[in-house]
């Protein structure tokens, strides 16, 4: 095979087609006709992110593929300190201290720690001692995405530290037990319908589902079942409890009121669910075909805040309709399946673990910053890959997928 | 399975987000309209209302600037209240009171506190807005009538409701709608057509630019001014002459139909219903139940027709070939006209009435006989009664007349079935129906239909029908306004009754009404009526009556006069007529005398018998 077609043009091809899509969006969220001269100076700095980006992916070519699996740990490392340097020198941007300023320059170190903990991981899952089902193992992939994790919780960036859970995805892929990512599931529902039926009926709902268990056990095991069942009944009992408790006293009002909104418990479209209502109003306004490029109303006079950036994917559904909003939700899919199955292609666990963790940091993204725009899943900042406003993002998935495409380049069949 | 979870995981929830992108985009629809009210500003532009002016060209309506003050109740500080409670001649209380209705309707919206500030109060108060944060004056445009008379005919504007909202989709809350008059029948010329501009709007509400380029917007179409046909000056006169007494006055112009005047006393002048006291003058126009000020006695209110019915009578009766002209019928100062029944006549004793002496004589013994031979003409009243019906239908009595005005009432002309009703198994006859005769029977006519039937005779056997508008913006009028109505009378019959009514004026009953060089053609009428008093059924003291053309060749003006309660019709109607029929065809007065009695003239000691809760005498 010639050497060329050994590369996976797929996915470059596919990472040019979003980036370009959201430099056309992100200038018409811009947009003013009387002074146009802020969206040009964004677009510009845009432009420069996409060349680096560009830039770092030939790069990245050139290096050596034991390279990364080599300096994994330092990288790491790095990416740790540089986390932990934001209590010194970061700088406060809306309530959270995740930036560093550089010359005219921001870069938020959170963006790369992603790619950082990715190799980690690959390199931790890699190691031929490694048995991710062995207890010392998974506590030591729980600790290296627990100390990033923790970190930017603290800044606090929950949306960096949710896309860390993502990695989870990845562990279980691998052959991490089955009764984390149950419990995680479980955690999750009790969550919500704690929220949704109050504590007492969520209570209910565990001791009759524990009660159910040891009913549907055959005769012979029923009594064997009765003492773990009851020591789960008791646990999610008490997360049950506590799940309530920290919704009413560790949540502040405006987390609240993000879940309540949610779950159309409060409907207040000039307070807080005024992004949430505007944004909708902004993507159903488009109906099938869009109102056209600059045409966009809701855009045009600036409805929906942050548009440029987190709701990037707004301007999309009013100005290019379902058509605009069906293609692009596609193109994610189709980049996050394709390195999906070329990660099964790889033959060192490395690679395979990367190529996962890369795709996993997609989906958690595209997931919750679509969920969140269209009204599914509570307001939570986290940018659209490849899409949004910001050079951080953008250049750390450049990284993301040149490394990627230089491990694929070697493994490829 | 380890392997295809997190595809798996993909694959669901990117059919989620397709379902809710689809849920949002195709099939809800209400997103569209909200993201246009969010962002798009519908803003109409008025065309100034259209002008009235009098055949003459003198402006009677234009429009004239008010200002409300307009609050937002968020962005009020606190302001000085006695200032401006003080320069609104409000009291504390109703400010507060308009402050909380505004509030109640919203706090972010502005609503108006105080409407139709005069010119004089504006400029006032312009100077000191700075001190009332969160209100401001907005500038709108009402109606200026530039005389106190004709209300009744220019009619008036007022804010749409909402069932003019519901029937007609145009108007939108807070427009203005023609509500009465010739401002109804017109609206839609006066008003114009408004304009739209779509503007874009930011999240702060500021306008940042036209919407899709202007491609949306439409231009209003300017408004039409209207010529009307009356002639404000006579209309002047007339509602001077009729000054304190309860009357109508219509006259016009027969060789056009146009209608030179339409009085109604009591009246009010027009701009008490423009500006800030308008619902309150509204409400005490509208609550007056003695002197209705807002019906028009010209257009609406019905009458028996009296004596100038008999004019009709002997037009039937010689087309029907049932008299001649120079047939007589002896009055002995009246006529049993069965047994025990006697009609009274102001005849001699056994005066011999031919047509001509017939009418200028008003001899009531002369034309019931006229009537029964028109009734009984083959011996069948129903069949009689009918083709006398139909003869007085071809002059628009019974029905509408069909003139652009909103307001009327068709009056009443009976019919065969009427007195079937009336008198089961066909037992009547012409004699049982012999009031009809003299115009007091069962029928009602209105002014205008009265009016219409002097320009009726005074064309010799058609009319035009009346109209009120001479010309929208130029001369066009609708055409049926320019089609002659011919009546089922033929020519020749004209002849002898145009002769009778002359002498009215001349020899007869209406001697009064003669202009020195103007040959006056009348008919008077003393008119029998009747009230009802806590139940009881009293006669009042009659209506003054009196129709007439003038000149008698070439006629220039066809009018009728009633003044309620006036007795005879020499008394008031005629002078009036005459006065009017002067000072149209000459310009000028010269009977001062005359005049000055008609105007200073007062019945209202006899409306005040009525109410007076004693017993009365009439016709003293």
């Amino acid at each position: 095979m010639n050497k060329l077609a050994r590369f996976d043009w797929y996915s470059l091809l596919l990472y040019v087609v979003l980036v370009g899509i959201g430099l056309v969006n992100i200038y018409s969220a811009l947009y003013n006709a009387n002074d146009n001269s802020i969206a040009l100076s964004y677009m510009q700095k845009q432009f420069i992110s996409f060349g680096l980006g560009i830039a770092l992916i030939l790069i990245i070519q050139f290096f050596d593929t034991k390279f990364f699996e080599r300096y994994a740990s330092i990288v790491y490392l790095f990416s740790v300190l540089s986390l932990l340097g934001l209590w010194v020198f970061g700088t406060e941007v809306s309530g959270a201290q995740s930036w560093y300023s550089i010359g005219g320059f921001s870069l938020q170190p959170s963006e790369f720690a992603k790619v950082a903990v990715a190799l980690a991981l690959a390199k931790h899952l890699g190691d031929f001692n490694t048995q991710i089902d062995r207890k010392r193992d998974y506590i030591g992939a729980f600790v290296l995405l627990g100390i990033p994790g923790i970190l930017t919780l603290l800044q606090p960036d929950a949306g960096t530290a949710l896309v860390l859970f993502g990695f989870f995805f990845v562990l279980h892929a691998e052959g991490l037990p089955s009764f984390f990512l149950l419990g995680l599931v479980s955690f999750f529902v009790l969550f919500i319908l704690t929220l949704f039926v109050g504590v007492y009926w969520a209570l209910v709902t565990v001791v009759l589902s524990g009660c159910l268990y040891v009913a549907l056990q055959s005769k012979r095991k029923r009594k064997k079942a009765i003492f773990p069942t009851l020591v789960a009944v008791l646990f999610f009992g008490g997360f049950t409890y506590s799940s309530s408790y920290i919704f009413e006293e560790i949540f502040e009002q405006r987390h609240r009121d993000r879940f309540n909104i949610l779950l159309g418990k409060e409907v207040d479209a000039q307070g807080i669910g005024y992004n949430i209502n505007q944004s909708q109003i902004a993507i159903g306004s488009g109906r099938f075909s869009g109102k056209g490029f600059l045409e966009g109303t809701q855009t045009k006079g600036g409805f929906v805040p942050e548009q440029q950036t987190d709701y990037i994917y707004t301007t999309v559904g009013e100005e290019w309709g379902f058509v605009g909003t069906f293609v692009v939700l596609v193109l994610f899919i189709a980049l996050i399946l394709r390195i999906v199955r070329l990660a099964y292609k790889q033959k060192t666990t490395f690679a395979r673990v990367f190529c996962l963790g890369f795709a996993c940091t997609l989906f958690i993204h595209v997931a919750i910053n679509l969920g969140m725009v269209v009204g599914l899943v509570p307001t939570i900042g986290i940018p659209l890959p490849l899409m949004s406003y910001g050079g951080s993002s953008l250049l750390a998935f450049s990284i993301f997928l040149g490394i990627y495409l230089r491990i694929t380049y070697q493994r490829i069949a | 399975m380890r392997t295809r979870f997190f595809p798996i995981l993909v694959g669901f929830c990117g059919i989620v987000m397709l379902l809710r992108l689809f849920s949002l985009q195709i099939l809800s629809d209400e997103y569209g309209d909200l993201s246009l009210k969010n962002s798009v500003l519908k803003q109409y532009v008025y065309p100034e209302r259209g002008y009235m002016f009098d055949r003459n060209g003198k402006l009677l309506v234009s429009n004239q600037p008010m200002y409300d003050l307009m609050v937002v109740p968020k962005n009020l500080r606190p302001f000085d209240t006695l200032d401006l409670c003080t320069m609104l001649r409000l009291t504390k209380q109703e400010l507060n009171v308009k402050i909380a209705k505004a509030k109640r309707y919203s706090m972010r919206a502005p609503s108006v506190l105080l409407n139709q500030i005069s010119k004089q109060d504006y400029a006032a108060l312009q100077e000191k807005m700075w001190k009332f944060p969160g209100m401001y004056i907005q500038r709108k445009s009402v109606r200026a009538y530039q005389t106190d008379v004709a209300s009744n005919i220019l009619g008036y504007i007022s804010e749409v409701n909402y069932f003019d909202m519901e029937t007609n989709p145009y108007y939108k809350r807070g427009e203005l709608i023609g509500r009465q008059g010739i401002e109804k029948t017109y609206e839609e010329i006066l008003r114009g057509k408004k304009g739209v501009t779509y503007l874009q709007r930011d999240k702060f509400s500021r306008i940042i630019g036209p919407y899709k380029e202007q491609k949306l917007d439409t231009l209003p179409t300017p408004a039409q001014d209207i010529t009307l046909s009356i002639d404000i000056d006579l209309q002047e006169y007339g509602t001077k002459l009729l000054a304190n007494k309860r009357g109508g006055i219509l006259a016009i112009e027969p060789s056009t139909g146009e209608i030179l005047m339409s009085v109604s006393t009591p009246t009010y002048a027009p701009n008490l219903l423009v500006g800030r006291e308008r619902s309150e003058n509204f409400n005490l126009l509208k609550q007056d139940t003695l002197n209705r000020y807002l019906f028009d006695r010209s257009l609406q209110g019905q009458y028996p027709p009296g004596s100038p019915f008999k004019v009709l009578n002997a037009l039937v009766a010689l087309e029907e070939g049932v008299i001649t002209p120079k047939a007589t019928f002896t009055c002995y100062s009246g006529h049993f006209y069965a047994r025990n029944q006697f009609m009274e006549c102001k005849c001699k004793p056994g005066s011999k009435n031919n047509l001509d002496r017939g009418i200028h004589n008003s001899c009531n013994t002369y034309f019931s006989n006229v009537y029964r031979r028109i009734i009984d003409k083959d011996n069948n009243a129903p069949e009689g009664i009918n083709t006398w019906h139909d003869h007085l239908r071809s002059f628009g009595l019974g029905n509408y007349l069909g003139y652009d005005h909103p307001v009327g009432q068709s009056g009443y002309v009976p019919n065969a079935n009427f007195y079937n009703l009336w008198y089961p198994n066909q037992r009547w006859r012409g004699a049982t129906t012999v009031s009809n005769a003299i115009g007091q029977g069962e029928i009602l006519m209105t002014p205008i239909q009265l009016a219409n039937v002097a320009a009726t005779i005074a064309n010799r056997g058609f009319y035009y029908t009346p109209h009120f508008v001479k010309g929208i913006q130029g001369d066009f009028i609708a055409p049926q306004y320019k089609t002659k109505q011919y009546t089922t009378i033929s020519d020749e019959h004209f002849i002898p009754v145009v002769e009778g009514m002359a002498n009215v004026v001349k020899k007869g009953t209406a001697r009064i009404a003669a202009i020195r060089g103007i040959e006056v053609c009348g008919k008077t009428g003393t008119i029998e009526n009747f009230t009802k008093i806590k139940g009881v059924r009293t006669q009042l003291t009659d209506h003054s009556m009196f129709i007439a053309f003038a000149p008698k060749d070439d006629p220039k003006i066809a009018i009728a006069v009633i003044v309620e309660n006036g007795y005879w019709g020499g008394r008031w109607a005629a002078p009036i007529a005459s006065l009017v029929i002067e000072k149209y065809l000459k310009g000028e007065v010269k009977r001062t005398w005359l005049e000055k009695r008609m105007i200073n003239g007062s019945l209202e000691a006899e409306y005040a018998k009525v109410t007076s809760n004693e017993p009365f005498e009439i016709n003293e």
